[in-house]
C-alpha cells in the first residue's frame, strides 16, 4: 500500500512544482467556451441549446492536452521502469496514476463547467445534470486516454496519434453525457443516459487499468 | 493432441495451407458474387416502395455485415495475441485492419448513396450511421498505430490491445437500432423467426453475403501470407519459397 501512496504523493508533488502544466487545461476550457460565446451572436438564446455539446467537447479536448505527457516524462527519466520493477503491482500503480490525472485535470473541469454553463444561459436543473454527467464521464476520459497514452508512450509521433485514437473510443461517453443534459433541457428524464454513463465508468474502472498495464509492458518489450 | 494446432500456427505450414486454400476461396467468391449480383441487379423484382433503388442492398448489406464480423475476428485474434503471443495471430490482426476499413468505407458510401433518394439526405446523425463511422475510425486508428511502430511484434501487440478495447463499439453498432429510436430500418434477414423479405430478393442477397465473406477471407489470407513472408524474410523457408517463385 505504501508504494501506491508514494506514486500518488509523487504525482501531486510534481504537479505542485510545475503549475503551468496543470493550469493550462482549465484555462483552455474557459477560453474555448468564451470564444464560442463571442463567436455566436451577442446573447443568442440558441447558445443554451448547444451548450451541452460545446461544454462536453471542450472538456474532452482540454483533457487531451495533458494526456501525452502522462507517461512520457516517467519513461524518459526512468521512473516508469523503476515502478515496473518495484514490488508494487504495476496495475495498482497505473490505476493510481490515472486517478491522480483525473484529480488534477478532470475535477477542475467539473467544477468550472457550472459557472461556464451559467454564462451560456443554461437552466439551473440542466446545470446540475451537466456537472453530474461530467463527474461521471471525465474519469472515463482520463482512463481511456491514459490507456492510449500508455499504448503510444514510446512512439516518436505519439502526440499526433493520441487524439486520433482517443476520440473514437470516447464517443459513447460524449453521446450519453451530452445526451443526459439535452434530455433535461427537452423536459425528459435524464436517468437512462446517466445510468449508461455510470455503467461505462464501472467498466472503465475495472478493465482499463489492466489494458493500460499491458500497454506499458509492451513499451518495454 | 495439440500437435496439429502447433503445426497450424507455425509460419511455413500455415503459408502452405493458405497457398492451397486461397484459390478456392477466390473462386468461390467470384462465382457467388457473379451469381448474386447478376440475379439481384437483373432478375430480382423491384421493391414495391423503393423501386430499383433497393438493389444497392446487394452491396451495402454484405459490406456492412462483413465490416462488423471482421472487427470481431480482429479483436478475437487480438485476445490470442495478448494471452498466448502467437505470431500467426499477430499477422491476422494487422492483416484484417485494412480489409475491414475498406469494407466499412464501402458500407458507408453505398448507404449514403441510398440515403439521398430514400431519406432525402446523404447523412443523418443517426445512431447506426454514426457507430459505423466510428468503426471506420477505429479501423483507421489500428492501421495508424501499426504504421507508427518500428518493431513488427510490438506494433501487433499494441494494435491487439486497441482492437480489444475498441470492441465495445461492435455491440453498440449491432444493437443501436434497438437501443435508440433509429431512422435506419431494422434487420430483415438476421432476426428470429421468418425473414421479412421475398425469396426472389433473399436468394441473391444470401449469395452476395457468402461471396463477400469469401472474398474477405481470400483478401485477408493473402495479406497474412505477405506479412508472414515479410516477417520471416531472413529464414530459410521464406528464402527458398521466394527463390522458387522468382525462377518461374
Amino acid at each position: 500500500m505504501s508504494g501506491v501512496w508514494a506514486v500518488f504523493a509523487r504525482e501531486m508533488r510534481l504537479a505542485g512544482r510545475s503549475k503551468t502544466e496543470w493550469m493550462m487545461p482549465p484555462f483552455f476550457f474557459v477560453i474555448v467556451i468564451t470564444l464560442f460565446g463571442l463567436g455566436a451572436e451577442a446573447n443568442d438564446p440558441r447558445l443554451a441549446d448547444f451548450a451541452p455539446a460545446m461544454l462536453w467537447v471542450a472538456a474532452l479536448l482540454s483533457t487531451l492536452l495533458t494526456l501525452e505527457r502522462l507517461f512520457r516524462g516517467d519513461l524518459e527519466d526512468g521512473t516508469l521502469e523503476q515502478v515496473c520493477l518495484s514490488r508494487t503491482p504495476l496495475v495498482l500503480a497505473t490505476a493510481v496514476k490515472l486517478l491522480a490525472h483525473w484529480v488534477l485535470s478532470g475535477l477542475p473541469l467539473v467544477a468550472l463547467s457550472a459557472p461556464l454553463a451559467l454564462g451560456l444561459g443554461m437552466r439551473s436543473d440542466a446545470i446540475g445534470v451537466l456537472v453530474l454527467s461530467l463527474a461521471l464521464g471525465s474519469p472515463c476520459i482520463s482512463l481511456v486516454g491514459g490507456f492510449v497514452a500508455a499504448l503510444t508512450v514510446g512512439l516518436p509521433r505519439g502526440g499526433l496519434l493520441l487524439p486520433v485514437l482517443v476520440l473514437p473510443l470516447i464517443t459513447p461517453v460524449v453521446v450519453f453525457g451530452a445526451g443526459a443534459v439535452r434530455s433535461v433541457q427537452d423536459g425528459l428524464d435524464p436517468q437512462a443516459p446517466l445510468y449508461f454513463l455510470s455503467a461505462i465508468l464501472a467498466l472503465c474502472v475495472t478493465l482499463v487499468p489492466w489494458a493500460a498495464t499491458a500497454a506499458i509492458r509492451n513499451a518495454f518489450d | 493432441m495439440w500437435t496439429w494446432f502447433h503445426r497450424l500456427a507455425s509460419p511455413p505450414s500455415f503459408y502452405r495451407l493458405a497457398e492451397r486454400l486461397a484459390p478456392w476461396l477466390g473462386l468461390g467468391a467470384v462465382v457467388l458474387l457473379a451469381f448474386g449480383w447478376f440475379y439481384g441487379l437483373v432478375y430480382a423484382p423491384a421493391d414495391y416502395q423503393q423501386k430499383d433503388a433497393f438493389r444497392i442492398i446487394y452491396v451495402h448489406v454484405p459490406a456492412a455485415a462483413v465490416s462488423l464480423s471482421l472487427y470481431s475476428a480482429m479483436a478475437i485474434a487480438g485476445v490470442i495475441v495478448v494471452i498466448w503471443r502467437i505470431k500467426l495471430a499477430e499477422c491476422v490482426v494487422v492483416s484484417i485492419a485494412p480489409v475491414g476499413a475498406s469494407m466499412t468505407a464501402i458500407a458507408l458510401v453505398t448507404g449514403m448513396l441510398w440515403g439521398k433518394p430514400m431519406w432525402g439526405a446523404y447523412w443523418v446523425w443517426d445512431a447506426r450511421l454514426t457507430s459505423e463511422l466510428v468503426l471506420l475510425f477505429l479501423y483507421l486508428g489500428v492501421i495508424g498505430l501499426h504504421e507508427a511502430f518500428d518493431d513488427a511484434r510490438a506494433a501487433a501487440r499494441a494494435c491487439s490491445l486497441l482492437a480489444i478495447v475498441g470492441s465495445i463499439n461492435v455491440p453498440i453498432v449491432k444493437f443501436s437500432v434497438e437501443w435508440w429510436n433509429s431512422l435506419h430500418q431494422g434487420s430483415t434477414i438476421f432476426k428470429m423467426g421468418k425473414a421479412s423479405i421475398s425469396p426472389d430478393m433473399a436468394l441473391p442477397l444470401y449469395a452476395a453475403l457468402a461471396g463477400t465473406f469469401l472474398f474477405c477471407a481470400y483478401a485477408v489470407l493473402r495479406r497474412i501470407q505477405n506479412e508472414l513472408l515479410w516477417r520471416e524474410r531472413g529464414t530459410s523457408w521464406a528464402k527458398e519459397h521466394l527463390s522458387a517463385v522468382t525462377v518461374h
